[in-house]
């Protein structure tokens, strides 16, 4: 455990820093901090975060030292023996995605980058099923694991003001999606008719951390069609298993 | 009862957020100036942390019906009850048949409305603050209109006599905002002349803020080898600096996780000041320890407990002003 840095992020942040990698085996072990903690949650402790490869620790600085909670994470992370990788059955959901044109204004970025042709860059896009390691950002966006390098593109320098709902997004060897409109740096290259956040919903989000999902090509006509379906409430999402940690290109 | 007849430049429902759900991306958001809206609180005898109208830049006009008591607190937008001057940080009782009515901020940048007895709207995900990108929360998910009615709880027995806020808790709004920052969680991604200029040079505030992030221009942080970060979590406070080298101070309605380097996080009692700032104000950043910060967090609270206690009576006035109440489910 000598990689793990606990780090301040401003008076009432503790950062848990695992490692500077998007790993499943470092996300499993935030995953597993994170529910040792809010298992004997203490007051003192008002949120907690996991993101790819840290947990963020919320806490009342006027209850709990830093140096007291700091402690007390150190006795947890040292109580964590190794155990070994569990296999759970997991949730594959289908994304329609219409790439390019208006929807992906930056497709064609991403193709020059990695010098290949735009129709390389979606097939690559949409060969394998993604982990959904955390969610951030804005309501419901899922942050995914396993996108091929091949694809991958910088952060725009400055970042775009407004984004539609629903844009697939690449910045580094990461892939995402908009959930609602808002500013982002992120490149570009498709757009899906899927609602991920209904806050009038009793199940508000699409998808959970843990599940996979598997983005698909649509054309401009279908993403009207679905679009409608969504609107009406009449669209269900298509989703398979997969067992977890497994290539789960074939589920769907 | 209250009518909106002008709503302002941008006149929201407030609280102090809905925390519990950044783990699944959710925004915080509430009120962006937490020392204002708290005093408003106080001195309409609510509980601090109930909900109130945010008001920015030009503020609204609003017709009440029936009487009622409020408190207003913030950016001095030249208030007026029935065309006579209202005194800001301070609370007063608004006859039946009333209009309250706001100009430009000639001071500050919001300004908050406290009624006695907190603002029903319908709480979303356990709050009634309003998140305007995704549409919920506060009236109808969105800034107020003209024509809209919001309703007023009621509380018991209303104060009538006016209170103000003692001069030693008024703070001051100038055009220059120093804010005290905590370095980390990615300070050692920048250069020494990166943290040098962060901690020694003046920055501006863009034209381009609202109350997700302030953004400021003048002076690059340099990176020691590239703005990208792999994402992980954010609140407000969290100083970004992208690819362009500009600070983004993060605020109310920021998102839960980001990925550009964060410098520092401006301290939470800070913050205030800088919900207060303009377009083209300047913005110098000091370093600061924890204990600083710890200690300027319960001045914060110390200021909120002795202005209660000359406020002390009615159903939400009394001894809820310690942590953060929450206010009452419709």
């Amino acid at each position: 455990m000598s990689n793990i840095n606990i780090v301040k992020a401003g008076e009432q942040g503790v950062v848990v820093d695992f490692g500077d990698v998007i790993d499943p085996g470092v996300n499993a072990r935030v995953h597993r901090l994170a529910q040792q903690i809010s298992g004997k949650m203490p007051d003192e402790i008002l949120e907690l975060v996991p993101t790819y490869r840290s947990l963020m620790v919320y806490f009342d600085p006027l209850r709990i030292s830093r140096e007291a909670l700091t402690d007390k994470i150190r006795l947890f992370l040292d109580s964590d023996a190794e155990s070994g990788e569990k296999v759970d059955t997991a949730t594959v959901v289908s994304i329609p995605v219409c790439y390019g044109g208006e929807f992906g204004p930056d497709l064609e970025f991403v193709a020059s980058h990695n010098k290949l042709s735009v129709e390389e860059v979606v097939e690559i896009h949409t060969s394998r099923a993604y982990q959904v390691y955390m969610l951030g950002f804005t309501p419901g966006f899922p942050y995914l694991g396993g996108m091929s390098d091949r694809i991958a593109a910088p952060r725009l320098a400055q970042p775009r003001v407004v984004i539609p709902a629903g844009s697939i997004g690449i910045a580094g060897s990461q892939t995402g999606i908009y959930p609602i409109q808002s500013p982002g740096g992120w490149q570009l290259i498709g757009r899906t008719p899927l609602q991920l956040f209904n806050p009038g919903s009793a199940d508000p989000f699409l998808f959970a951390a843990g599940n996979y999902l598997r983005f698909t090509a649509i054309n401009a006509g279908t993403f009207q069609e679905i679009l409608c379906q969504v609107e009406s409430g009449s669209y269900k999402p298509v989703t398979g298993t997969v067992k977890q940690g497994e290539d789960a290109a074939c589920a769907l | 009862m209250c009518t909106v007849i002008k709503p302002g430049m941008l006149t929201t429902v407030q609280d102090r957020g809905r925390t519990g759900y950044r783990a699944f991306g959710m925004p915080v958001s509430g009120v962006m100036d937490r020392y204002a809206a708290t005093m408003a609180n106080i001195l309409a005898g609510n509980e601090p942390g109930a909900a109130v109208l945010e008001m920015t830049m030009l503020g609204g006009t609003f017709r009440f019906p029936n009487e009622t008591y409020l408190a207003v607190c913030g950016a001095d937008m030249q208030g007026t009850l029935n065309g006579k001057k209202i005194q800001n940080w301070s609370a007063f009782y608004v006859p039946a048949n009333s209009e309250l009515s706001f100009g430009y901020a000639v001071n500050g940048c919001r300004s908050y409305i406290a009624f006695y007895g907190g603002i029903e709207v319908p709480k979303v995900m356990g709050s009634r603050s309003t998140y305007t990108r995704a549409g919920i929360g506060g009236f109808d998910g969105r800034a107020l209109k003209a024509d809209d009615v919001i309703e007023i709880g009621k509380a018991g027995e209303m104060p009538c006599a006016p209170r103000a806020l003692s001069y030693h808790h008024l703070p001051k709004y100038g055009n220059e905002v120093r804010l005290r920052v905590i370095p980390g969680p990615q300070d050692g991604l920048f250069t020494a002349e990166g943290l040098q200029s962060l901690f020694s040079k003046s920055f501006t505030v863009s034209s381009r803020n609202d109350r997700m992030g302030v953004l400021l221009e003048g002076p690059t942080v340099e990176h020691a080898s590239g703005a990208d970060i792999i994402s992980d979590a954010l609140s407000a406070g969290a100083i970004q600096v992208p690819g362009d080298g500009h600070p983004i101070v993060m605020m109310a309605d920021c998102q839960t996780t980001g990925g550009y380097a964060k410098i520092g996080f401006v301290i939470g009692p800070d913050l205030s000041r800088l919900a207060q700032a303009k377009a083209g104000d300047s913005v110098t950043f000091v370093e600061c320890s924890d204990q600083e910060a710890v200690a300027a967090l319960a001045a914060e609270s110390a200021a909120y407990e002795k202005t209660a206690v000359g406020v002390s009576h009615g159903p939400l006035g009394g001894a809820p002003v310690k942590g953060a109440a929450a206010s009452k489910e419709v």
